[in-house]
C-alpha cells in the first residue's frame, strides 16, 4: 500500500524535538526521524518505548552460563571422568571461568543479531527514506499524510516555526510498520 | 572594541585552568565538518609518509612471517627455550600483546558506562588496535604448539578419541575460551560502532567501489530514530558485557600462572596485578598510536590536548598501581616466611637477570611519575616519549615474570639461562610488523573517529553557536 508522506528537514536537534512535540499535541502521526547521530531525548519526544532488547541479553546470557555449566559437568563427570591431579571431577568453581565467557559470548551476538532481526538490518538493504545528507548534517522527519485530518498548510507554518530548512512529499510503499 | 571582547570572551572560554569541562572538538567545528575532517584522510591519497611507515611494517611482517614458517617447519628447537625456561619469549609476547588489547576495551566500554564523553575522539581507533593486538597475542600460543595445524583440539567437539573432552580445570583451556570470545566480542562491538559511520560514507561517496562495499557492510543503515533507540541500548548491553569481560580476560591469562605452583608466579595478586598492567600498557600503546595520528592525520581537532591529558593520568594511576603491585609481591615474598618465594624475589632484582627487572621498574614506575606535572603532559612530545618507555618497561615486566621466575626453581642442578634466538626476535619483530600494518591499513579504509558519535557527544551545532555565529556577522 502507497502511502503519501511529508519529509522535514532540519538542521538542529532541538528544533527536531521541538517540532516532534508540537505534531504530536496536535495528534498528527510521526514515521519516524532520521538523524545523523543518536539524539538523546528523541525516543522520549517520540513516545517509543524502552527496548526490549535487555531480554535478548538476559536470556541468550543465561542459555549460555547455564548450558555450559551442564556440558562442563556432563564431559568432564558424566562421559568420560577424567582425574586430573585427584581433582572432583564435577568441581563447580573450575567450570565458573568458561562459563562466564559462554555468557557473555551468546548475550553479545544474540543482543546484536536481535538488533538487526528487529530493526531488520541485513546487508544489501535499500534505505526506507534515502535523503544522503540524513546521515551527515541533517534531521530528516517523516509525517504521515494518510490522515484525513492532516493539513499540509496548517502543518507547513507549524514547521516554519521551527526552523524547517525545507519540506518534501514523497509517495512511498512504506507499511507504516517500521 | 566589540571584536576585542568576543576575542576575551573566547580565551576565557578556552583556557585550560577554567574549571568547566573543556570542550571535546576545538575549532568550532559544524557537524558537517566533522564528517569532512574524519573522511578527509580516507579521500586523500596516502602521503609519503604513510608509504614509508607501510614499507617498514610490511617488511618486519614478512620477516615475522619468515621465522615462523622455518620455526614450524624446524620445529621449536628453533627457539632458546630448554627444559627449566619452558616458557619465555613466546609467553612473553602473548601477554605483551593481549595486555596492549585492554586499552581498547576500557576506553570503548568501561569509560562508555562512566559515562566519560572524551572518549569518543579516540575510541575507533582505540578498539581497532584491541583487535589487532589480540591478534597478534593469539599467533604465539598457537605456534608454541609446535603442531599449530591442530590447535582445533582445544575446542571441545565430538571426536573418534572417545570423545576425548577438553580438560575444562585447566586455566589454559580457559584462556582458549576468554580469548577467543574477546576477539569476538570485541570486533562485534567494533564493528556495530562502526555501522552508521559506514552509512555516512555510503550517503557520501559517489558511485563506485567504495560505496558498493559500504553499502553492504552498514546493512542499510539509515539513521532511523527507531533503530538508533535500539542501537542505543544495544550498544550499553554490550559496554555492560565487555567490561567484566576485559577484567575476566586477563584474570584467566594470570591465573595460566597463578595456579602453578612455581614461586614468583603462585601467589593471589597476580589477576588484579595483571589487569592493571595491562590497562598500562594498553594506554601506552594507544597515546603512542594516538600522538601519531593525530599529527600526520590532521586531526588536532578532534584528539586535543584535553584527550592526552586525560590519558596520561589514566597512565600515570595505572602505572602507580602496577608500582604498588611489585612492592606487594615484594613484602608477601618477605611475609611469607617461604624460602623459595623470598629466593626467587631476591634473584629477581639481584640476580643474572637484575638488569630486565630494573628496566622493568625505572619504565613502569620511576619514568611515569614525571606525569604528575602539567607542564610534563602538556608537551606532547615528551608524552609520546613515556608512552615508548611503557610499551618497553611493560613487555620487560612479562619478561621478568615468567623468565626469572623458570631459570632457578627447586633444584639448583636444573638451573639454566636463557638467551632469545635470532628466530624469536624476529617473530616478535614480525608481531610489530602486523600490528602496525593492520593499523594502517585500518587509517586508510575506515574512519578513525567515531563520526556518529562525537557529533553526539560534542554538542555541536547548537543554537549558542548560531548565537556567537550572529555576534561575529554583527561584528563585521
Amino acid at each position: 500500500m502507497s502511502e503519501r508522506v511529508l519529509l522535514a528537514i532540519f538542521d538542529h536537534e532541538e528544533d527536531l524535538i521541538a517540532s516532534i512535540g508540537a505534531l504530536r499535541e496536535r495528534e498528527y502521526q510521526i514515521i519516524d526521524a532520521y538523524t545523523p547521530y543518536a539524539v538523546h531525548g528523541l525516543d522520549k519526544a517520540m513516545g517509543l518505548k524502552p527496548s526490549r532488547l535487555n531480554w535478548v541479553c538476559f536470556i541468550c546470557g543465561m542459555v549460555g552460563v547455564l548450558g555450559m555449566l551442564w556440558f562442563e559437568h556432563w564431559s568432564a563427570s558424566i562421559d568420560w571422568p577424567l582425574d586430573v591431579g585427584g581433582k572432583p571431577w564435577n568441581s563447580l568453581p573450575s567450570d565458573v571461568p568458561v562459563s562466564f565467557e559462554a555468557a557473555v559470548f551468546l548475550g553479545g551476538f544474540g543482543s546484536v543479531f536481535a538488533l538487526f532481526g528487529v530493526s531488520r538490518l541485513f546487508p544489501g538493504k535499500r534505505p526506507e527514506f534515502a535523503y544522503p545528507r540524513g546521515t551527515d548534517d541533517r534531521f530528516v522527519l517523516v509525517i504521515d499524510q494518510a490522515d484525513s485530518t492532516f493539513d499540509l498548510g496548517a502543518v507547513t507554518v507549524l514547521l516554519n516555526e521551527f526552523h524547517v530548512l525545507e519540506t518534501e512529499e514523497r509517495l512511498t510503499s512504506h507499511t507504516g510498520a517500521l | 572594541m566589540v571584536e576585542k571582547k568576543i576575542k576575551e570572551a573566547m580565551t576565557i572560554m578556552h583556557d585550560d585552568a577554567s574549571i568547566l569541562q573543556p570542550p571535546l572538538v576545538t575549532g568550532n567545528k559544524s557537524i558537517g565538518d566533522v564528517t569532512r575532517d574524519v573522511c578527509a584522510s580516507m579521500d586523500r591519497k596516502p602521503t609519503g609518509l604513510w608509504w614509508a611507515a607501510f614499507a617498514v611494517s610490511s617488511s618486519a611482517l614478512l620477516l615475522g612471517v619468515v621465522a615462523v614458517t622455518y620455526q614450524i617447519a624446524t620445529g621449536i628447537g628453533t627457539w632458546g627455550l630448554n627444559k627449566t625456561v619452558g616458557w619465555a619469549f613466546d609467553i612473553t609476547n602473548f601477554v605483551f600483546w593481549i595486555g596492549i588489547g585492554h586499552a581498547g576495551t576500557l576506553i570503548s566500554a568501561v569509560l562508555f558506562l562512566f559515562r566519560q564523553k572524551w572518549r569518543t575522539g579516540v575510541n575507533r581507533s582505540a578498539e581497532a588496535m584491541t583487535l589487532f593486538a589480540v591478534v597478534c597475542a593469539g599467533i604465539f600460543p598457537l605456534i608454541h604448539m609446535g603442531r599449530p595445524w591442530l590447535a582445533f583440539w582445544t575446542v571441545p567437539y565430538p571426536n573418534t578419541r572417545g570423545s576425548l573432552w577438553v580438560n575444562f580445570k585447566s586455566p589454559l583451556l580457559w584462556d582458549v575460551f576468554a580469548i577467543s570470545t574477546y576477539l569476538s566480542i570485541s570486533a562485534v562491538f567494533w564493528y556495530v560502532g562502526l555501522i552508521p559511520d559506514l552509512a555516512t560514507i555510503r550517503d557520501r561517496s559517489k558511485v563506485g567501489l567504495r560505496k558498493r562495499i559500504t553499502s553492504i557492510l552498514c546493512l542499510g543503515w539509515d539513521g532511523s530514530a527507531r533503530t538508533w533507540h535500539r542501537y542505543e541500548t544495544v550498544y550499553l548491553l554490550l559496554a555492560g558485557l565487555a567490561t567484566p569481560l576485559v577484567f575476566s580476560v586477563h584474570s584467566i591469562v594470570s591465573m595460566d600462572f597463578a595456579t602453578a605452583v612455581i614461586p614468583g608466579w603462585h601467589t593471589t595478586i597476580f589477576p588484579p596485578y595483571f589487569v592493571a598492567g595491562a590497562i598500562f600498557s594498553g594506554l601506552a600503546m594507544v597515546l603512542t598510536l594516538m600522538l601519531i595520528a593525530r599529527k600526520v592525520m590532521h586531526l588536532e581537532d578532534y584528539i586535543t590536548q584535553t584527550h592526552v591529558d586525560r590519558m596520561s593520568l589514566l597512565m600515570l594511576s595505572m602505572g602507580s598501581l602496577v608500582g604498588l603491585a611489585y612492592g606487594t609481591e615484594f613484602f608477601t615474598a618477605y611475609y611469607s616466611g617461604n624460602g623459595y618465594e623470598q629466593f626467587v624475589f631476591m634473584n629477581r632484582a639481584l640476580g643474572p637477570f637484575r638488569w630486565a627487572y630494573w628496566t622493568m621498574v625505572s619504565c613502569n614506575v620511576l619514568i611515569p611519575q614525571i606525569l604528575w606535572f602539567r607542564r610534563v603532559r602538556a608537551c606532547l612530545p615528551l608524552v609520546f616519549a613515556i608512552a615508548i618507555v611503557v610499551n618497553i618497561g611493560m613487555w620487560f615486566e612479562r619478561f621478568v615474570i615468567i623468565v626469572t621466575s623458570l631459570h632457578r626453581d627447586f633444584l639448583p642442578s636444573s638451573w639454566a639461562d636463557y638467551t632469545p634466538t635470532s628466530i624469536e626476535v624476529a617473530t616478535l619483530i614480525g608481531s610489530f610488523g602486523l600490528f602496525f600494518t593492520c593499523f594502517l591499513l585500518f587509517c586508510r579504509i575506515a574512519p578513525v573517529i567515531a563520526i556518529a558519535e562525537i557529533k553526539g557527544a560534542a554538542h555541536l551545532n547548537k543554537p549558542k553557536i548560531d548565537q556567537h555565529e550572529n555576534s561575529q556577522e554583527m561584528v563585521a
